[in-house]
């Protein structure tokens, strides 16, 4: 006897599960092992678990349109449960198999097991090559929660791993002084891409009682359902969700971080954040979707936002001198017009949405990995059409004067002074507040100590060190 | 009141107490740190039996076997109750793994015998429910850090005189409570005073100068040991709770509020590893405290889950520092240090028990966290995002004290910098509490809420918040004839 909802449950489990132990995997044995596995066991377990996440979806979405079913939902049991009159508390994860999420695990690990392929060579021999797939198996790990997730924890969850997980392949080559940096400022973005996703919880729990999406919808599944919520309401939790998404999109003014994210290894740059991770707040609108039917105004912004980004990445992809971040700002260009999209289609429409992503993200995979043997594939093209490729030129620059079209020269290759802005108005103040408060206590603590220089330090370097002692 | 099976939390602070005795007349420090070792493993053992043997009674509060110490004194002293049960244990597993820790080449200067009597009183004052014995207590604890200061011949001037103030505005505030009587409505006379130790203890902001001076001078060993165990918390519950009414709490909340995100910014710009990992304790202290003045039970939960969560995982981020410092002497984070390629498991480590400190998903402090802000915002709608900005500020400050500790550069050393069994043993164990506490969440946090429902029912007549009496629903709750005895 068929027993189509433990079907169901074990493929659900299956999805979840592998890039889960697989993560484990690398994890532990990277910790207890004073040796690292060797490269051809962490492709292979690699290989096993993306291809049976991918199997276990694909198998999902088989079943779920040969029964019509729309909606799986799968909860992990209750990890936190404590329901007493006056106080109730529930913490589930809990996954949800639609016509959303399906696509999306699907083209994760599809994507992801590319990338894995790819760089079983690419990284051959690398030092850091342990350490690139434990980060890897984090982020699918991270992916594959936010896509399913059926709660706004769960959601979380994942959104915290990606944002870790991004944030150290950025910083992959750390011997190096730029991609450390580079790694620091994109975990800023997400911190507080981070912040903003938690308020967005604690505030529909506030409203809601609980964190689920379905609970969020009156009635219909996810593209047509309507929000519970009224106008106002949906207009503040939006507007933080709005905020997290522009982090994690590097919509304006969050650009900045995308082309530091080039960094990190061409694979992870291509995979992470030229198709999956800067797709995630578009997805996360997509999710909340019907809080946005509620509320034109925040319809209206969100069009403003995606459309503003779109400018800002198709005019700062013009002038970029290497392929990674004219990529990476041509990746963006999509991502802003796929959240003003977002923002003007509703009900069904918004397949059209998902559709976009599907087929951006598939697209610029194949471009970021092929960015390598680029002057190899111009080559190649221009015997095969026999000429020279024509240079672009700027729409209209022709009508500027000299000193119009160096200004906006200047200002495409500085990406619009955004992140310098951000950094001289928003970060340095911050920091030179509390670099002051940190002096006024240091003198402080000297006058109340009484003495004229600090000897702590000195005293315990005159300590010998391991290093000093061998 | 039910009794343990066995005296375990007199028979732990006596052999803390002997422990300190037969480590003094030790005359080689490495004989020293072995006996330290023993005696904070067997304490470990005791507490842990306590515990064990608590949870097997499903009772509020439970007095040790055989009433050896109620016979001398002619009341009860040490106590083990749903706040403390957990708690115990705790403090004798950072004590174990701090001393298990000390390297070889710091012998010389961590003193085994002041950690053995520290631990004793610390173990005593988190057993003891009565204020006057806690006030002595928390007084005494102040003693061994200070003689340490003196020792290595530090400047005392700030710890002893923010101790002397810490203590003398604890007692001046009970004796005013014993003066006014064990009425419900005390005044502001007896409450600010106890509520002000509170802050220098817990480190609040502007009270907090003597702690970044006692990470820099006395040795990180000690300054953790201090700070770790939140004892301005535990002085917070026994002594403030119980008298203070809502409105003066949910004020002083608003000030721990403003700390949580001070100490956060304030962790991010520190040019020193141990002004910043002060910081970082000060600020989640501060939450702590936010949640603890709340007293709701949303607010406690989260308060004291987070208690537990940090206990283990900034105990741990410290002890990563300690190691790194034992390898390269006082650490600055002006310049990378590259330290990955020679200690990539301390980098794992560094890493894992900084992002639990500030309730990083699939850690022993992400329930805990997410209540804590749930309380917040409910408590206080405008300015509870304050904690947010917190755990965002406080995760920004340990990424970038990890990047500059363990990348950049590469660190050039001509010997092996890698961890000695011990340290790995000590560092994975708290990896391993610190992700089984966030996999396995729903027993700590069930925990939790019996403390925070104990406190409150404490608190009933000074608060306004209706208190949750019914038994939870999670199917292991078979205890409530002890606990209509306490009320």
């Amino acid at each position: 006897m068929f027993d189509q909802e433990l079907t169901f449950q074990i493929l659900g489990l299956t999805v979840v599960g592998a890039p889960a132990a697989l993560f484990a995997l690398l994890g532990l044995s990277s910790l207890l092992r004073e040796k690292p596995l060797s490269e051809r066991s962490i492709v292979a377990f690699v290989e096993v678990a993306i291809i049976t996440g991918l199997l276990a979806s694909v198998a999902i979405l088989a079943l779920m349109l040969a029964s019509g079913t729309r909606h799986v939902p799968i909860a992990l049991g209750k990890w936190v449960d404590i329901n007493q009159p006056h106080f109730h508390y529930h913490f589930v994860f809990k996954f949800e198999f639609d016509r959303l999420s399906v696509p999306f695990v699907i083209m994760t690990f599809a994507l992801c097991g590319t990338i894995g392929a790819f760089c079983n060579r690419y990284m051959h021999r690398e030092p850091g090559f342990n350490r690139f797939f434990v980060f890897y198996s984090l982020f699918v790990l991270g992916m594959v929660m936010t896509s399913l997730a059926g709660t706004i924890e769960t959601l979380f969850t994942g959104w915290e791993l990606v944002g870790l997980s991004s944030a150290l392949l950025v910083a992959f080559y750390q011997e190096r002084l730029s991609p450390v940096q580079n790694g620091l400022r994109v975990w800023c973005v997400y911190r507080l891409s981070d912040a903003a996703l938690l308020m967005a919880s604690i505030v529909l729990h506030h409203l809601t009682g609980e964190g689920d999406f379905d609970k969020l919808v009156h009635v219909g599944y996810w593209p047509e359902g309507t929000a519970l919520l009224t106008e106002p309401q949906c207009l503040l939790v939006g507007l933080l969700l709005l905020v997290a998404a522009m982090g994690k999109s590097a919509l304006v003014p969050f650009s900045g971080w995308l082309p530091r994210a080039m960094e990190g290894p061409t694979p992870s740059s291509a995979v992470f954040y030229g198709a999956l991770s800067v797709h995630l707040g578009a997805f996360l609108l997509l999710r909340v979707s019907p809080l946005l039917d509620r509320s034109p105004l925040l319809r209206v912004i969100i069009v403003i936002v995606g459309l503003t980004t779109a400018v800002f990445g198709a005019f700062a992809a013009r002038v970029q001198t290497d392929i990674k971040c004219a990529l990476s700002f041509a990746s963006l260009t999509q991502v802003g017009l796929i959240v003003a999209e977002i923002g003007l289609l509703t009900g069904s429409w918004r397949y059209i949405v998902l559709v976009h992503i599907l087929g951006h993200a598939c697209l610029r995979t194949l471009q970021f990995l092929r960015a390598p043997t680029l002057l190899h594939d111009y080559r190649t093209l221009e015997n095969a059409i026999g000429e020279r490729l024509s240079n672009q030129t700027i729409p209209f620059g022709g009508r500027l004067s000299e000193s119009g079209r160096l200004w906006m020269y200047r200002l495409a290759l500085q990406r619009g002074y955004l992140d310098a802005c951000l950094t001289d108005y928003v970060v340095a103040p911050v920091l030179t507040c509390f670099r002051g408060c940190d002096a006024i206590e240091q003198r402080w603590t000297k006058f109340l100590s009484g003495e004229t220089s600090r000897t702590g330090e000195a005293d315990d370097t005159a300590s010998p060190t391991l290093e000093e002692l061998l | 009141m039910s009794d343990l099976h066995f005296p375990w939390l007199e028979v732990s602070i006596l052999v803390a107490l002997i422990g300190a005795l037969c480590v003094w007349r030790a005359r080689d420090p490495h004989q020293a740190r072995n006996g330290c070792l023993a005696f904070t493993g067997l304490v470990l053992f005791c507490t842990a039996g306590a515990w064990f043997d608590f949870e097997q009674m499903h009772a509020v509060e439970a007095d040790d076997a055989w009433h050896l110490l109620t016979r001398l004194v002619g009341r009860e002293v040490f106590v083990i109750d749903q706040l403390s049960a957990p708690l115990l244990p705790l403090v004798a597993l950072l004590y174990f793994l701090t001393t298990l820790t000390t390297q070889g080449t710091k012998v010389h200067r961590f003193s085994f015998v002041s950690t053995l009597i520290s631990e004793a009183i610390l173990l005593a004052t988190f057993s003891c429910k009565e204020p006057w014995l806690v006030i002595a207590l928390l007084a005494a604890g102040t003693i061994p850090p200070y003689l340490e200061l003196r020792s290595r011949g530090q400047p005392t001037r700030v710890y002893s005189l923010y101790m002397l103030v810490f203590v003398g505005l604890m007692v001046a505030g009970w004796t005013k409570y014993e003066i006014e009587g064990d009425g419900r409505i005390h005044s502001l006379w007896c409450v600010v005073p106890m509520l002000g130790a509170v802050l220098i203890r817990s480190g609040i902001a502007p009270f907090h100068s003597w702690l970044p001076d006692l990470f820099e001078r006395a040795s990180l060993g000690t300054a953790l040991l201090f700070a770790a165990p939140l004892t301005g918390a535990y002085a917070a519950v026994r002594l403030v709770l119980p008298i203070a009414p809502d409105w003066v709490l949910q004020s002083m909340g608003v000030i721990s509020l403003v700390t949580a995100v001070y100490a956060a910014g304030m962790a991010i710009v520190q040019r020193d590893a141990r002004r910043f990992i002060c910081f970082l304790f000060l600020s989640h202290s501060a939450m702590v405290l936010v949640g603890l003045e709340m007293v709701t039970p949303i607010g406690l939960t989260g308060a004291l889950c987070v208690w537990v969560s940090i206990m283990l995982s900034l105990a741990g981020f410290g002890l990563t520092l300690r190691a790194l410092e034992a390898r390269r002497g006082r650490l600055s984070l002006v310049e990378h240090q590259g330290l990955y390629v020679h200690a990539p498991a301390l980098a794992v480590c560094f890493m894992l028990t900084g992002l639990a400190s500030v309730g990083f998903p699939g850690t022993a402090g992400f329930v805990g966290a997410e209540l804590l802000v749930d309380g917040a915002v409910e408590t206080y709608p405008y300015v509870g995002v304050a904690v947010v900005i917190a755990a965002a500020l406080n995760g920004i400050a340990v990424v970038q004290a990890y990047f500059k500790l363990f990348t950049g550069m590469r660190h050039q050393s001509t010997v092996s910098l890698r961890l000695s069994p011990h340290e790995r043993f000590a560092v994975l164990t708290l990896a391993a509490f610190i992700v089984l506490g966030g996999l396995l969440p729903h027993s700590g946090i069930v925990s939790r809420y019996r403390a925070a429902r104990e406190l409150l029912q404490h608190r009933q007549g000074l608060s306004t918040e209706r208190l949750p009496s019914d038994e939870l629903h999670d199917g292991s709750e078979q205890h409530d004839t002890s606990e209509h005895e306490i009320d």
